[in-house]
């Protein structure tokens, strides 16, 4: 980062980050405001590129009306969605069921709370920061379950059973993956990380003996946020559309959106955990320029170029295996990466801090 | 100072509302959401302390992944809520004696709690300069890591056994074994015959 | 071997590479309001009741598209016109009833009947497709010159 950056970068945050109680809140609530606006102005983007490369690779156009290029479209379908009725079905749980798409979106996003997105740009740099990624992203869960509960019809139920039970099972590899980083980094506070990864590409744990995790992380990303080719919860073929089979109009908006907030966090997780978060691949000049954020920002649109890409190459899975996939496959050799990560930093003496 | 005070006061009265509602809710799919909700309080009054790793593994554990469980099973079970009250009036005398128990333990608590302050002396836990998690680390690795390892013991000798109650070896069952169904090549499944006309193979 | 490729993700990594190679093809798509694909001569669109250059109109009532249409989508009522000839009151085509076989323009002996290029005709109610004969000489009048080219592209086949 560059000097000049970093003066003006000090400078917000010495403003923003006041000792006065009064500012501090109606400064830190207009910050978070400004931090959700542009998170979700992202992921309106996403989505499209997203559809975008998937039409790309089926030698399709995909979304090409609504504005240039169809730039537009995510905000046609948002209006689309916010102008339908809410239609709930008579014999529903109505307070669960309007419940459920609120718990989703609220924890998704709270989870960004402790993402730091550059150098000292984070609401809270909490010394717990993954944990606290995690126990989100675990109660995740009880949207998708409240929502297909709530719904008493049975292709929601069971989608949601479906969905529960694989987020449930993929969560524990990635917490071994999680556990991985930690011993290399010795913090659990998600900017200590991202530090521990300063000074360059090959300082990253992408290129170091984190390379299968990453992998592991990646795939088991996939299935957490019900990404194809783990999207079975939603399989058209055989459940219609999971637990969202009755939702419509806003409350549908709503878990789609916490489902794309979800993934984008699983983008910025891989980023903090392997990608050296904001910054630069190499610390020469052109790419010091370039102000941490947008380091971070690229890094997330690559990875979601991958969320996309296996969306678009990769047939979707049998539950049974991906079942197998996650308890056979992955929770063995995440276990023993454990073992043989400790072993390693304590047999070379790499052990931080 | 005044924040944390007034945050204490709703996590305290969020978590005792939860916790009513748990056992007044009829229905025992949200008895588990009040349930979740008063775990979650609970998490908030440990970050409250100081203890932020515990808030966070109360969170992953219970709420991620025991109440998970627990909503599971309540979700499938078909309960007949009348049939369960019945018997309400023929346990309420033992329900009653356990409460007033429960009410002198936590009198005895807090009354040892105001009367010798020596209990609770150790004012700050965690040492200066580390953190919370680290703390723990170094605790239950060093002084308490025989019996943090019998627990492990424990639990993963639980497992073994739910799972081998419930195993059922079943005869002549096909099963899949997909590094076979992956490993297979083109050589080995497919084979291009001339078949003249009339003739078969 | 195998479990070599299976552990390296050889073959995702292939399938992502042809991924790769498909995402920057040029695309086939036609981006279709705004470019069309060819038509051929035989093309069962819309249909149109003809006229002679005169201005007479071509059809003589005689009924036969009525009794051949399969989906029994047309309706004719026909009397004598003041001069004499016999000429149709009513040709009614239920287009939400049409399957566009095309046996009516086959049946026809006057080419009076024909199913034209025109393919764009959704409407926002159904009553809108429920064709009566001077919407189908309307139809007729618009699409002359295409019909007439088409049917003379297709006639050495016939």
């Amino acid at each position: 980062m560059t000097e000049w950056f970093k003066g003006i970068n000090d400078a917000l945050l010495d403003f923003y980050w006041p000792n006065a109680f009064w500012l501090d809140i109606v400064g830190m609530s207009a910050m978070m405001l400004l931090f959700i606006v542009v998170l979700l102005l992202m992921i309106a983007f996403m989505l499209l590129f997203d559809r975008k490369v998937w039409a790309a690779v089926m030698l399709r156009r995909g979304p090409n009306v609504v504005g240039p290029y169809g730039l537009l479209q995510s905000f046609a379908d948002l209006l689309k969605f916010v102008f339908k009725e809410v239609v709930i079905p008579s014999g529903a749980n109505k307070g669960v069921f309007l419940l459920a798409p609120l718990v989703s979106t609220t924890l998704a996003l709270g989870a960004w709370a402790v993402v730091p997105v550059a150098d000292r740009w984070v609401f809270a740099d909490i010394n717990v920061g993954v944990l606290y990624i995690f126990a989100i992203s675990s109660l995740g869960v009880y949207g998708i379950i409240m929502g297909g509960w709530a719904s008493n019809s049975k292709y929601p139920f069971l989608g949601s059973l479906r969905s529960a039970a694989q987020m449930v099972s993929y969560e524990v590899s990635i917490g071994f993956v999680v556990i991985t980083v930690l011993l290399t980094a010795g913090s659990l506070n998600l900017s200590k990380i991202v530090d521990a990864q300063a000074g360059g590409m090959h300082h990253w744990y992408l290129f170091s003996h984190l390379l299968p995790m990453a992998v592991v992380f990646f795939i088991s990303a996939l299935a957490e946020t019900n990404r194809p080719p783990f999207d079975l919860p939603e399989a058209e073929s055989e459940l219609v559309a999971g637990f969202m089979v009755e939702y419509s109009s806003t409350p549908y908006l709503l878990f789609m959106l916490s489902e794309y907030v979800a993934i984008v966090l699983m983008c910025a997780m891989m980023t903090i955990m392997f990608l050296g978060g904001w910054h630069a691949p190499i610390e020469v000049a052109p790419f010091t320029w370039v102000p941490g954020v947008l380091w971070f920002i690229i890094k997330i649109w690559v990875i979601f170029f991958l969320f996309a890409m296996v969306k678009a190459i990769v047939p979707r899975y049998r539950y049974d295996q991906l079942m197998r996939i996650g308890w056979k496959f992955f929770l063995p050799i995440s276990m023993f990466w454990v073992v043989a990560t400790a072993g390693y930093l304590i047999a070379f003496d790499k052990l931080p801090g | 100072m005044i924040l944390a005070t007034v945050a204490f006061y709703v996590f305290a009265t969020g978590l005792i509302a939860a916790a009513l509602l748990v056992v007044s809710a009829r229905n025992p799919v949200h008895s588990v959401l009040y349930l979740i909700l008063a775990f979650f309080n609970a998490a908030a009054l440990f970050v409250l302390l100081g203890a932020e790793f515990l808030a966070m593994v109360l969170v992953v554990v219970y709420v991620g992944a025991v109440a998970v469980l627990f909503l599971f099973v309540v979700m499938m079970l078909d309960i007949d809520f009348a049939e369960l009250r019945q018997g309400f009036m023929q346990y309420a005398p033992m329900g009653v004696i356990i409460a007033i128990v429960f009410l002198f333990e936590l009198a005895a608590v807090g009354g040892a709690w105001v009367l010798t302050p020596a209990i609770t002396a150790v004012e700050n836990p965690t040492p200066a300069g580390i953190t919370n998690t680290e703390a723990l680390g170094h605790i239950l690795y060093t002084k308490y890591v025989l019996v943090f390892q019998a627990a492990g013991m424990v639990l993963l000798v639980a497992m073994i056994g739910a799972i081998v109650l419930t195993l059922r070896h079943r005869e002549g069952v096909k099963r899949q074994s997909a590094s076979v169904q992956i490993g297979r090549k083109r050589s080995e499944a497919v084979e291009l015959r001339k078949v003249r006309p009339g003739e078969g193979l | 071997m195998q479990f070599l490729r299976t552990i390296f993700m050889i073959d995702f990594l292939r399938g992502f590479w042809l991924g790769l190679k498909y995402l920057v093809r040029p695309k086939p798509t036609l981006n279709y309001p705004f470019e069309k694909g060819a038509l051929s001569p035989r093309f069962r669109g819309e249909h149109a009741l003809r006229r002679y250059a005169n201005g007479e109109e071509r059809c003589i009532a005689c009924k036969l598209c009525e009794a051949i249409c399969p989906a029994q989508a047309i309706t004719i009522e026909a009397e004598p016109r003041d001069d004499g000839s016999r000429r149709t009151t009513r040709y009614d085509i239920d287009m939400t009833k049409c399957i566009y076989c095309g046996f009516c323009q086959e049946a026809c002996p006057v080419d009076a009947i024909v199913e034209g290029p025109n393919f764009e005709f959704a409407t926002e109610s159904r009553e809108e497709l429920f064709y009566d004969k001077d919407k189908l000489l309307a139809n007729g009048d618009r699409w002359e010159r295409e019909i007439a080219k088409n049917l003379e592209l297709d006639a050495p086949y016939r």
